[in-house]
């Protein structure tokens, strides 16, 4: 796998595989991930993905910069001749229109569709978890029917129930917990996104995969 | 009965170490101490490893009852300590008996840090105590202390002789209201064109008062992405100075989101990024210089020492 490294300040080095959204190069940042969490040295602190890259944080007190680059190369080589495990599904109950989703008249009056379409292909995908941020939980999900990519509201709510799944763009989301935002609403989930009880906290890794199932009222 | 009841609050008053780190795939922030340093110290003061849990504050009027014998110590900036009614120097142990008080008061702007022998014993939450006050847990019930509330201490015996020892002067973070802050540019310079990177290292930024625990937003010349401000959402810490579309350029801080969308021109180095996190909003200046990764290390390192070696 190309990459290229490069360091974000004195405590971390950013593993760049490409430039462009793509499922290939996040399956890339997600398999070194992987890889760096199973046997890190001393020093290792966290591998945090984004679209094209993984953040990896170093204590320098205990871990040198050479020793941190050597470590991601090697791990990086056996990254691509491991073969992935096939990424976990998980399923999310959504309650699509309604007070659970306020928005879905206008997002489907906006798209010229019916209701039912909007829901229909918005639950027809299987989505990838390309990154978690934003709110702990938050998954950037890729793979939304481009279709539905809708605008987000002119004015944004003060507060939104956390399980709100919306659209915004060409993103689709949930919220993990209430938080003011701007995303068109079109339904929401009972499940918890977000417990910082439970282990691991989130509902929803990087990598995963996510299907959204339409439960009605 | 808990040995630490608050009788005052304070503001914005939490409870801190040095951070989580483990569950930042999962986008939980790091948060912690914003000068780790200064609590490092007054963990070391105590007896304490250096990144027990100890009280945060800032704006000072903190006031405290014990109601167990315990060692303390005080550091940072912007306040001045009293126990049980005795000025008590920062920077130093200092023995609190059963029925005292102990205060704070505000003295100027900065962060303040208190460590007692033991630490303070809230449960853990993934890792760490440190409050998230935005996503309500860690700390205690994950929010600022109230009066009335009360803290357990870990268990702890401090010998006698680990009261009233200092840190040397010359072993303190050097605050200052007027800083050049050492950087190492990137990961995104190429956005910028050379002019404007030649502007981010010339001028002079003052602290913004629109401030807090997840930015510092910093008030100045604008820089001139070449096309464009926003970038595919990667991982960030705090350090990471991002400039958003308008140009002024924001410093990530310990509660900043765990990725962002906005190119990041240059980061802020370890050992730095505590002095400049007790620079005052509204009037703290500060310029940029960009280092090599060796001296950052050695700089964070030499540093890290002093605070805890005493």
């Amino acid at each position: 796998m190309e990459m290229k490294l490069i360091p974000v300040g004195d405590g971390a080095v950013s593993v760049i595989f490409g430039s462009t959204i793509d499922p290939i190069t996040n399956r890339q940042v997600h398999a070194l991930a992987r890889r760096l969490h199973t046997q890190p040295p001393e020093g290792f602190l966290a591998a945090v993905p984004g679209y094209t890259t993984l953040l990896v944080q170093y204590d320098s007190l205990c871990l040198s910069s050479q020793a941190l680059l050597d470590w991601i190369e090697r791990e990086n080589q056996a990254a691509s001749q491991v073969e992935l495990p096939s990424p976990r599904l998980v399923e999310i109950p959504v309650r699509y229109g309604g007070s659970a989703g306020p928005d879905l008249d206008q997002v489907a009056a906006l798209h010229q569709m019916t209701t039912d379409e909007v829901i229909h292909r918005h639950a027809a995908p299987i989505y990838t978890v390309y990154l978690i941020g934003f709110l702990p939980g938050f998954a950037y999900l890729g793979g939304m029917d481009p279709l539905l990519a809708t605008p987000r509201l002119s004015s944004p709510r003060q507060s939104i129930p956390a399980g709100s799944v919306g659209i915004a763009g060409a993103q689709t989301g949930i919220y993990p917990l209430a938080s003011p935002g701007g995303w068109q609403l079109i339904g929401r989930t009972n499940l918890t996104l977000f417990d910082p009880a439970r282990t691991p906290p989130t509902l929803l890794t990087p990598g995963d995969e996510v299907r959204f199932i339409h439960v009605p009222d | 009965m808990c040995p630490i009841e608050v009788l005052d609050p304070g503001f914005f008053t939490s409870i801190q170490d040095l951070g989580r780190r483990s569950w930042q795939q999962c986008g939980v922030p790091i948060s912690g101490a914003m000068d780790p340093l200064a609590l490092a110290s007054a963990n070391t003061l105590v007896g304490n490893p250096a990144g027990a849990a100890g009280l945060e504050w800032t704006l000072g009027g903190l006031a405290l009852r014990a109601h167990e014998d315990t060692l303390v110590a005080a550091a940072g900036r912007g306040f001045r300590l009293e126990i049980n009614g005795w000025e008590i120097p920062l920077w130093m142990s200092a023995v609190v008996r059963r029925g005292w008080t102990v205060r704070v008061y505000h003295t100027g702007s900065g962060w303040g840090y208190l460590a007692f022998s033991g630490g303070l014993a809230v449960p853990e939450v993934m890792g760490s105590r440190s409050t998230y006050i935005k996503g309500g847990f860690g700390g205690l019930d994950g929010r600022f202390l109230q009066a009335g509330d009360l803290v357990d201490l870990n268990p702890a015996s401090p010998s006698p002789e680990l009261a009233a020892r200092s840190l040397p002067v010359n072993r303190r973070p050097s605050y200052s209201d007027d800083l050049t802050i050492g950087v190492i540019p990137g990961p995104k310079a190429d956005a910028f064109t050379s002019e404007t990177l030649a502007a981010f290292y010339q001028s002079t930024y003052t602290i913004s008062q629109v401030s807090d625990r997840m930015g510092f937003c910093l008030d100045g010349p604008p820089l001139q992405h070449i096309s464009g401000a926003d970038i595919l959402s990667e991982g960030t810490l705090p350090g990471c100075i991002q400039v958003p579309g308008n140009g002024q350029p924001i410093v990530l801080m310990r509660d900043c989101q765990t990725t962002g969308g906005y190119t990041k021109i240059a980061t802020v180095i370890q050992a730095d990024l505590p002095l400049l996190a007790q620079l005052p909003p509204g009037s703290g200046q500060v310029r940029f210089k960009p280092v090599t990764l060796e001296t950052a290390h050695a700089l964070h390192a030499l540093r890290w020492q002093n605070a805890t070696q005493i």
